[in-house]
């Protein structure tokens, strides 16, 4: 195994200390209730927004934060609460996506890079390695020149370039699995690989799966936020948390609540994601564990 | 040891090879005529041809191919479509501004780490101790523009103490250089230095554990003494892994950060490039970062082995 493969996966190490696991349960709290923050945004804003986020309001310009504008206005005089309500549905969209397209393709070519002969195993993760040095960001950038920037091949973009430390996650775990005995019983015992995968080696490695979801989303939240930022992402008027803050960068001197608010639940929402990823790791990863 | 070597450097060009076909394949997949967006809308057929011609554009995609790697490889980049300029002799000013600033924001991340990772490690017990490791989450989670952003309002825009943005170079001005260098390399640094400062920390905590340490300690040295004296090694071997893959991260995100403080880099010129739809530009650009990405990993790989003398009967 070369080195790179060994790094933990993921930016949350030490998760699994003794002082780490002792505050498991607070990162699990907080993690969970700043996430649960950010769908519940998402979700009222199908149903109600205080005002139309994409409405142009010149007279109302810039106004500070009142009874009426709870966040107070941009540049257009569009509502900023509102912005932030509906940028909270970009967020997830692009989440959602992103780290599904990730996972999915991910964890069944590391679970077939570990069951499958060891020379393929090492193409499979070669090519994982081939996609490493294609980074998120470049990924979308080199995206966005040939297809056009926007929402989809941002996800997508960053999808299959978080897809390798999916793929290389789930070989670790799968080669863990099938050390075991009870696995050995079921290859002894006449059962095919695609039901050994099934039965016993993916449910063993939801838990890893389920955690490196959660740090994902975090990457894939900061992600669309810089390409937003660099007009790379969502397209003007849906409103996203990255672009509200690169409209605003021009008015920093001026309002700088503007850069603020976008700029705080960016922030928020990763730190959501991060602290639930650390609280699930030392719940689910049975590496932790017997690590005791 | 050298059969180590030899086995990775031989996964380096094939990984190299391989990023290049996609790379290029990639880009010729386009929709569109390079051409056509050279020349405008109101281009006439005849001098379409004309200028796919001169692009080489009318060739087979293998011929296309060989061409562009062959110039790569003796540091022919190729002319610009759309400003018909070399691309060459920009490409290595602006990537030597990134490699400044990558470099300055790797210092100012260690110089963070290190000392706050071993300090949140030794004091895992204490409320300092999870102080940095609470500041460290929440580093993690800011993203580095908008520390950009912040640094550029408080200390350039209200204090007026460093530039707000553009670029010096060295030979021109070293102090002005260096000022300008701060606010980018801090927005770089600061978050990487968080990322870090965990990774520190859970190595440093878990050599700790270690019987070396336990006997260390039980001769009467303190914590730090122990650790400074048998465990720093082995604790390096994992961080200096992590940051080298941060190095990626760092060129990547020096891309956002040259355009809130205006540096011409090679970020800058790649958006510039996807922005005009240079595609030759976006094409070059992109290998130059593949490239530095793999190189990079590779020698965090002979690191690694360096580093750790179990690896190296490894094979």
């Amino acid at each position: 195994m070369s080195g790179v493969e060994d790094i933990p996966s993921g930016p949350v190490p030490g998760a699994g200390t003794r002082a780490g696991r002792r505050g498991a349960n607070a990162s699990l709290l907080v993690g969970g209730a700043l996430v649960a923050a950010v769908v519940l945004l998402a979700l009222v804003s199908f149903l109600w927004t205080p005002h139309d986020p994409t409405l142009v309001d010149a007279p109302n310009r810039l106004r500070g934060p009142s009874a009426a504008h709870w966040l107070g206005t941009d540049r257009f005089g569009r509502d900023v609460a509102s912005q932030v309500m509906v940028g909270a549905r970009t967020t997830l969209f692009v989440g959602v996506v992103a780290v599904g397209v990730a996972a999915l393709v991910g964890t069944p070519l590391g679970v077939l890079a570990a069951m499958s002969s060891r020379r393929l195993g090492e193409l499979v993760m070669r090519g994982n390695d081939l996609v490493l040095a294609f980074p998120a960001l470049l990924l979308a950038i080199m995206f966005g020149a040939v297809f056009g920037a926007d929402t989809l091949t941002a996800m997508l973009a960053i999808g299959i370039a978080t897809a390798p430390s999916f793929a290389r996650l789930a070989r670790g775990g799968a080669v863990e699995v099938l050390g075991t005995e009870y696995v050995l019983a079921a290859r002894v015992a006449g059962r095919r690989r695609l039901a050994i995968a099934v039965r016993h080696v993916l449910p063993n490695i939801a838990g890893l799966v389920i955690v490196q979801t959660s740090v994902s989303f975090g990457i894939a939240v900061l992600a669309e936020a810089a390409l937003s930022f660099l007009g790379l992402g969502t397209r003007p008027p849906t409103p996203s948390w990255g672009r509200m803050l690169q409209e605003s960068q021009e008015l920093l001197t001026v309002s700088p609540r503007l850069a603020l608010v976008p700029g705080l639940a960016i922030a928020l929402a990763v730190l959501g994601f991060n602290l639930l990823g650390d609280g699930l790791r030392d719940r689910l990863d049975p590496r932790l564990e017997a690590r005791g | 040891m050298l059969f180590q070597l030899t086995r990775r450097l031989l996964i380096l060009l094939a990984s190299l090879a391989v990023a290049s076909v996609l790379v290029f394949g990639f880009m010729a997949v386009l929709p569109g005529d390079p051409a056509q967006v050279a020349l405008g809308v109101n281009a006439t057929p005849e001098l379409l041809a004309r200028t796919r011609h001169e692009f080489g554009l009318d060739r087979p995609l293998v011929v296309r191919y060989l061409d562009w790697i062959g110039g790569l490889l003796t540091g022919d980049f190729g002319r610009s479509y759309v400003t018909g300029e070399r691309i060459g002799p920009s490409l290595v000013d602006r990537y030597g501004v990134t490699l400044w600033l990558v470099g300055a924001g790797m210092l100012v991340a260690v110089l963070i780490a290190v000392p706050a990772g071993v300090l949140a490690a030794v004091r895992h017990r204490r409320i300092s101790g999870a102080v940095i490791s609470g500041l460290s989450q929440l580093g993690v989670a800011v993203p580095g523009f908008l520390a950009g952003i912040v640094l550029v309002q408080v200390f350039a825009v209200s204090l007026g103490l460093v530039p707000s943005g553009g670029w010096t170079p060295p030979v021109v001005d070293p102090v002005e250089f260096l000022l300008g260098l701060i606010l980018p390399a801090l927005s770089l640094g600061l978050v990487q230095g968080a990322v870090l400062t965990r990774y520190v920390r859970s190595a440093v905590l878990d050599v700790l554990r270690e019987d070396y340490i336990r006997t260390a300690r039980a001769k009467g040295l303190t914590p730090f003494r122990a650790l400074l004296r048998h465990g720093l090694r082995n604790a390096a071997v994992p961080v200096v892994t992590v940051l080298g893959l941060q190095l990626t991260t760092l060129l990547v995100g020096a891309v956002v950060v040259e355009r809130v403080f205006v540096i011409p880099g090679l970020g800058s010129l790649l958006l510039d490039a996807v922005g005009n739809r240079d595609l030759l530009v976006v094409q070059d650009v992109v290998m130059v970062l593949v490239l530095t990405v793999l190189l990079v990993n590779f020698l965090v790989d002979v690191l690694y082995a360096v580093l750790n003398p179990r690896l190296r009967q490894v094979g």
